[in-house]
């Protein structure tokens, strides 16, 4: 008689402990804004530690201010940052100008801190194509194509690494949705493979519009999808400003050091709706929710650690705030008053040398266009 | 000059490639130790090392992704996608990325990558290994699509390809690897991207087509003159853009035309040809225009395709109609 099968494998202590390594979410400063990590945060200067407080107030004034001219009209698509402001500004603290960004379209703050102007932000929401010409910077246009950055990022890592430059990553963001797409694979382990320097960001802010992100993997973290294709990664406390630069700044360092990429996933939430589009949040989560975020805010606990040491005041911060969106507003009339392109304009960028499909369009255009 | 195969000639001229720009890099499935599964890069990565020259990991959309990111920071990509079925995983990437990078950068920078791939059918392969989906990526702005009909110009357009600073889809016929030669010429030299080649003149009635299709149709051309039939046959070489001047030309001469492509009928290339003459020529025109294409059913299993896909006869009966309407 055969005997029973099953117990040669205990698939169910492996998949109980297979997270194990992941248990411990990086972080330095906890959410009632207690220290956690004296050491790594004796690391930083005062002046470091209130300048990681203006970025956020920056990003945060560049949200209201966003929300306000969306509902003037003044904007197009334009995905809300709010709540996002520790792993935006803590990630992209630890760039350097060789550094390569790849981002999501949820990324425009890190895309202006890396070197594109605020009107540029403004003009590649509004659909002009000013809004896209980077110039010599090392920055890549908002990927609509949840995914597709990643293989791309992979690209350049390996580009920077055959092009011997000894102190430059390729930095790349999506969501947690985008943890789902092939490509989001794919890229990451065409990096492992080539070894290239890539640092891949994971904002998970919980949300793919309304698709919760239990939704999206059984996986106890997204940082561990990493570890299939030999990539080592980390989950960071995404409300943690100074968590989130050590984490991002270590594993550039880790990466441009030649050990080949590095994966961090930032636990962020996203306050807001999905886009400026019509998304309406209390059609998929309750206020109760949302609470716990809220209380976990990045700002708040900033705002003590600093008040605590006699570095910040409200009054302070509102005067900050008040003078960022008065540059906004500047920015916003220099979108408006910057030409369209015209239909001619766009279609010579079609081809370096135009077709004669394309010729035969730009005639018929130049014909219009001049009336 | 050195009689060479049409694949010996591509590699030839990836050769050349390869030597004039250090910046040029060949990748993708199996391209490196093993040169390809056709042998199409055999030699190249012994000659120019690992670093110019190598295999990826099996994922096609990686393999264009890596491109587009390799041109981001200054390299000049030649990634295979080892058979144009597989181009499926990587729609995104030609369709969506690499194809629109010049307009999203209003010109200023741009996707010098010339994606290579077998296609064609014939050979009785495996499923997906024998499609003709040249329709698909026709139809996508910023992206040439060529696809050379002997090897003469397999060797002059994959030099063209590499060097022109847009991303081209060049598209490798399977039946074609080994079954023609042709002298050709050592060292550099280019045939241009966007320029029909009249293959043989003729008077009497026009026949575009492109690819292996060109082949059978120089074999209705040559039946037909026996009867003092002067057919003049149109080898298209680029199916996007579509050199409509040479097209016009040749139906004003003959006022009769045929138009044939071994892909399906619907859309695609073979649609855009009669459109364009319907539309600038149609006053030049003794009969309507005569089509040649294959069902617009999936690709056939291989015992049936070689009854599927449009041949010789299929070729000479519909000129035949169009030569008595």
């Amino acid at each position: 008689m055969a005997k029973k099968t099953g117990q040669a494998i205990d698939f169910a202590s492996i998949k109980a402990t297979m997270s194990d390594p992941y248990k411990k979410t990086f972080q330095i400063v906890d959410k009632d804004a207690k220290i956690v990590n004296q050491e790594l945060f004796d690391t930083f200067s005062d002046d470091q530690l209130v300048d990681f407080m203006k970025k956020m107030v920056w990003e945060r004034a560049l949200h209201e201010q966003t929300m306000n001219f969306s509902r003037q009209g003044r904007l197009g698509f334009y995905a809300p940052t709010y709540g996002e402001e520790a792993s935006e500004m803590g990630s992209v603290s630890a760039f350097k100008d060789q550094d390569f960004l790849f981002p999501a379209y949820r990324d425009l703050p890190e895309l202006i801190q890396h070197g594109a102007s605020v009107t540029q932000g403004f003009l590649w929401s509004k659909g002009n194509a000013v809004g896209d010409d980077y110039g010599d910077q090392r920055n890549w246009f908002p990927q609509i194509i949840i995914g597709a950055q990643y293989v791309e990022a992979a690209g350049a890592a390996l580009g920077i690494k055959k092009n011997g430059e000894k102190d430059a990553v390729s930095f790349v963001y999506t969501g947690d949705g985008g943890t789902s797409q092939g490509d989001f694979y794919e890229g990451v382990n065409f990096a492992s493979s080539f070894q290239a320097p890539a640092v891949f960001m994971v904002q998970n802010n919980g949300w793919a519009i309304s698709v919760p992100r239990k939704k999206q993997t059984a996986a106890e973290t997204l940082a561990q999808k990493a570890v299939a294709s030999g990539v080592p990664s980390i989950q960071v406390d995404g409300m943690d400003v100074l968590a989130t630069y050590i984490a991002t700044k270590e594993a550039r360092d880790f990466a441009a050091a030649g050990n080949g990429p590095v994966l961090v996933e930032t636990l962020t939430y996203r306050y807001g709706a999905h886009s400026s589009a019509g998304d309406d949040p209390s059609r998929y989560r309750t206020k109760e929710e949302e609470k716990p975020w809220f209380d976990a805010d990045p700002l708040i606990r900033m705002r003590k650690v600093l008040g605590d040491k006699g570095l910040w005041s409200q009054d302070q911060e509102d005067k900050l705030t008040e003078e960022y969106k008065d540059s906004f507003k500047k920015s916003m009339k220099e979108a408006e008053n910057t030409p369209t392109q015209s239909v001619v304009d766009m279609l010579k960028t079609t081809f370096e040398e135009p077709t004669p499909q394309i010729k035969a369009d730009i005639a018929r255009f130049e014909a219009k266009e001049s009336k | 000059m050195a009689k060479l195969t049409y694949i010996k000639a591509i590699t030839d001229g990836l050769d050349v490639c390869l030597g004039e720009d250090p910046k040029t890099l060949i990748f993708g499935e199996d391209v490196g130790k093993n040169g390809g599964v056709f042998r199409t890069t055999q030699g190249l990565q012994d000659k120019y090392g690992e670093d110019r020259v190598f295999d990826t990991p099996l994922a096609e959309s990686g393999i264009l992704g890596l491109a587009i990111g390799l041109a981001a920071t200054g390299w000049r990509p030649l990634p295979e996608i080892q058979f144009m079925g597989f181009t499926f995983e990587a729609v995104d990437s030609l369709g969506g990325q690499m194809s629109r990078e010049r307009f999203r950068f209003s010109g200023k920078r741009s996707m010098p990558i010339t994606v290579r791939t077998p296609f064609g059918g014939g050979t009785h392969t495996a499923e997906m290994h024998a499609d003709n989906l040249e329709n698909y990526y026709v139809g996508t702005p910023g992206l040439r699509v060529v696809t050379p009909a002997n090897p003469y110009d397999a060797k002059g357009m994959i030099i063209s390809a590499v060097e022109n600073n847009d991303p081209v889809l060049f598209l490798e016929n399977l039946k074609l690897y080994r079954s023609m030669k042709d002298e050709i010429p050592e060292g550099k030299y280019t045939v241009p991207l966007d320029t029909a080649k009249v293959a043989r003149e003729g008077t009497d009635i026009t026949i575009v087509a492109y690819s292996a299709e060109v082949n059978e149709s120089l074999k209705v051309a040559d039946k037909l003159a026996k009867e003092n039939i002067s057919a003049e046959v149109i080898d298209l070489r680029s199916l996007s853009p579509i050199d409509t001047d040479t097209i016009f030309k040749s139906v004003e001469k003959t006022h009769k035309v045929v138009v044939v492509q071994e892909a399906q009928k619907m859309a695609g290339v073979g649609a855009q040809v009669t459109a364009e003459i319907a539309e600038h020529a149609i006053m030049d025109l003794d009969a309507p225009i005569g089509r040649v294409a294959a069902p617009d059913s999936v690709y056939p299993w291989a015992q049936v395709e070689n009854d599927w896909i449009p041949n010789a006869d299929d070729i000479e009966a519909k000129a035949r109609e169009i030569l008595n309407y």
